[in-house]
């Protein structure tokens, strides 16, 4: 994909904007598909209909929800602090797009070829959490502080379980870079990082069930990342009131949500890098190329949103302390284990 | 529970950092306060301190209206608005009082269609407490599929008197209308067809894991303190007490039928935890099917308004009669002065009892919590307030 700019346009900043706007384009697309696949899955799992009034089923829905709220008015509590409660949706923003820079959208295809790709990305998502607390302080709402303060604790704790998960996967590929990642694990399902990636059979069979730990490992933490049920506690509509964004309204609000809706598939497409083949068919050499890869990133990424949005209507919320507890004395010790046996594993 | 006093920090120079304890607002419009209700939470962090309930958002002056009434009858609407989601048990109070003040006997067909139609609103009622239940610990399906199956019991009220929520159908000395034909086989199709969701529903967020970690051992309100605060209904029954007013205090026809009363055994935790609550309401819907189904059964033939007096006028005197709801001891107590309009109706509603234990129970419990608690009261503020 660079290469066939370079050679249409030239090593110009043309090139490079497009590049950078690609995955934006990618996010504002995916965030419509996402909202109505989210509002129609529940609802049908809720016995109802969801949209029905707009276009065909209501698929334009989205788009006329995205167009009442740029018109809504977009209102500043007067004893916000101005400049930070205007930029904190922007940060948030920042944090989850920054992220899709180095997702290897298909085997030509990724915003930077990073050799850290997946290190940068953790380190770039803990950049929503300074967004989130800008915007709970400058609300000056003492339920958006609550909000706030229970996201920086939830995210920082997750991360820690995440980060593990990650290194796992990291440790047998020998890589961090997400397109490598991807291109290892070509060659049909069996080379899928879950299933022990390229190692000999021997190894796979005590590596698959670590692998399947991490997974749910990462997965999990995941959820907590985004804020979604059953860690949707910074938000908690029943307790909170939307914490962090109760005083959001208008394009602002649109932008948090957009940021959510992003950092849920980023972190989607991370676990179907890291366990799932990335852009690699599970047909071996059937349905590859540049497209089909495409196709295949986009839809497994996809398939894990929907499940997140499943379980998102099927579960009550956690308590903050049951929260914690799930952090540090579940995850984070399955995490170690599994990071220890893998290490054994291979030096074995 | 967590200790409620944290020892605060030290900063570098030696001096202990001031901390503060916040005074904050949940309500009047809050999603999980059930309505108007306003309390003001003093927190240590996420640490509650103490609760104060700011009740009477909604107050219409029902007793006031009623002494203004041109007669006995005119009430009746009234009393359904006192607590929206169950109008069929506040009439059947309200009748029942008025009656015993008349002394007037009802024809035995009156009295099942009652019992049936006071039933069918007491599953419906607790659909409600159990759906928003789910809502304040953060599952929202079970709610809709509470308010599927509430739709079925409405439409059965909606086929009977063309109400859907205030019905103005029990009258002094009988009923507005009689039931329809396809009455009886459509409500003996419902309680078929509810059965097998209530198991589905205990599934799907009774049993749950979570639900059961957020509720079990959360807002323990332990019998004696229960019985102090004089709580009525699934409250006082969550927490052991096995009292219910259809069969300590009979009214109507409840002593024909075959039932059990539901009492929190402290399955998953201590008993009296909000968990325990929220199973005796589980538990009353499978009892009142198994009370209607039988009063389908045994239902006799007869005119239903044979027994409505032509003129109320009762003699001077007073009467206080009390029944079950579903949110508990239902009471009116009416004065007569021998005319024809009441000369004093007090009600004594179950959800402003059992709303004043909540400081007591949810000290020192964490803010969720404190919205876990709120919810197993289920409070419909109408009736707080009246």
């Amino acid at each position: 994909m660079e290469q066939f700019l370079k050679t249409l346009i030239g090593d110009t900043l043309l090139n490079h904007v497009i590049i950078a706007a690609l995955p934006l384009v990618f996010i504002l697309l995916y965030a419509l598909v996402a909202i109505y696949v989210e509002m129609k899955m529940a609802a049908h799992m809720q016995d109802r209909l969801a949209y029905m009034r707009t276009g065909w089923h209501g698929v334009l829905q989205p788009i006329a929800d995205m167009l009442k709220l740029l018109q809504k008015e977009d209102t500043i509590p007067a004893a916000a602090d101005r400049i930070f409660f205007i930029l904190a949706p922007y940060i948030v923003f920042v944090g989850s797009y920054a992220a899709f820079a180095a997702l290897p959208f298909g085997s030509s295809f990724i915003g930077s070829n990073l050799n850290i790709g997946i290190f940068y990305i953790v380190a770039i998502s803990s950049l929503v959490v300074v967004g989130i607390m800008m915007a709970g302080w400058s609300s000056n709402n003492k339920w958006s502080l609550f909000g706030a303060l229970r996201a920086a604790a939830q995210i920082i704790s997750y991360e820690i379980p995440s980060a593990f998960a990650i290194l796992g996967v990291v440790m047998i590929a020998g890589t961090m870079n997400l397109q490598e990642l991807s291109a290892a694990q070509t060659g049909g399902i069996q080379h899928w990082m879950i299933f022990g990636g390229t190692l000999s059979l021997m190894k796979k069979l005590i590596v698959i069930p670590v692998m399947l730990v991490l997974f749910v490992v990462y997965y999990v933490s995941s959820m907590a990342e985004v804020n979604r049920t059953p860690f949707d506690i910074p938000e908690a509509e029943s307790e909170l009131v939307q914490g962090y964004m109760t005083e959001y309204s208008g394009m602002k609000f649109a932008i948090f949500y957009l940021a959510e809706y992003a950092n849920l598939f980023a972190v989607s497409a991370i676990a179907t890098v890291l366990f799932f083949g990335g852009w690699a068919s599970p047909f071996a050499s059937a349905m590859t190329g540049p497209l089909w890869s495409t196709f295949w990133f986009v839809a497994k990424g996809m398939l894990l949103v929907c499940v997140n949005i499943w379980l998102r209507w099927t579960l009550p919320r956690l308590r903050v302390d049951q929260l914690m507890y799930v952090s540090w004395k579940v995850l984070t010790p399955f995490a170690f284990a599994c990071v220890l046996a893998l290490g054994l594993i291979l030096v074995w | 529970m967590s200790e409620a006093i944290i020892a605060p920090p030290i900063s570098s120079t030696g001096r202990s950092l001031r901390t503060e304890e916040m005074i904050i607002n949940m309500g009047p419009q809050h999603p999980s306060t059930h309505g108007v209700l306003r309390l003001e939470l003093i927190v240590d962090g996420e640490i509650v301190v103490d609760v104060v309930p700011h009740i009477g958002y909604l107050h219409r002056c029902f007793e006031k209206h009623c002494e203004h009434m041109t007669n006995y009858q005119q009430v009746i609407p009234y009393v359904d608005r006192m607590d929206y989601v169950c109008s069929m048990n506040n009439e059947f109070a309200y009748v029942v009082a008025a009656e015993r003040l008349l002394k007037i006997q009802v024809p035995e067909r009156v009295e099942y269609i009652r019992v049936i139609m006071a039933e069918l609103q007491r599953i419906a009622s607790h659909l409600i407490a159990v759906g928003t239940y789910g809502i304040d610990i953060g599952a929202f399906t079970p709610f809709l599929y509470c308010f599927r199956d509430r739709e079925m019991i409405l439409d059965l009220f909606e086929m009977t008197c063309g109400a859907r929520l205030l019905y103005n159908y029990m009258w002094i000395g009988g009923l507005s209308h009689d039931i329809p034909v396809e009455f009886v086989p459509k409500a003996k199709e419902f309680c078929g067809y509810f059965r097998k969701q209530l198991r589905d529903f205990n599934d799907l967020l009774t049993y749950n894991e979570i639900f059961v970690k957020r509720t079990a051992n959360v807002g323990l309100l332990p019998a004696d303190v229960a019985v102090n605060f004089a709580c009525s209904g699934p409250m006082l029954r969550g927490s052991g007490v096995n009292w219910d007013l259809r069969r300590d205090d009979p009214y109507s026809v409840y002593h024909k039928f075959d039932w059990d009363i539901a009492v929190g055994k402290g399955e998953v935790g201590p008993v009296g935890s909000c968990w325990d609550r929220h199973i005796v309401r589980m538990a009353e819907m499978e009892q009142s099917i198994r009370i209607v189904e039988q009063a389908l059964e045994q239902i006799p033939e007869g005119d239903v308004q044979s027994a409505i007096p032509k003129r109320i006028r009762p003699n001077p005197g007073e009467v206080y009669a009390r029944t079950e709801s579903p949110r508990g001891e239902l009471g009116f107590y009416i004065v007569s002065d021998g005319t024809g309009t009441p000369y004093r109706i007090k009600a004594r509603s179950p959800g402003f009892v059992n709303l004043s234990v909540i400081n007591e129970i949810s000290r020192g419990s964490m803010i969720a919590d404190l919205v876990a608690i709120i919810g197993s009261i289920d409070i419909v503020l109408g009736e707080v307030d009246r």
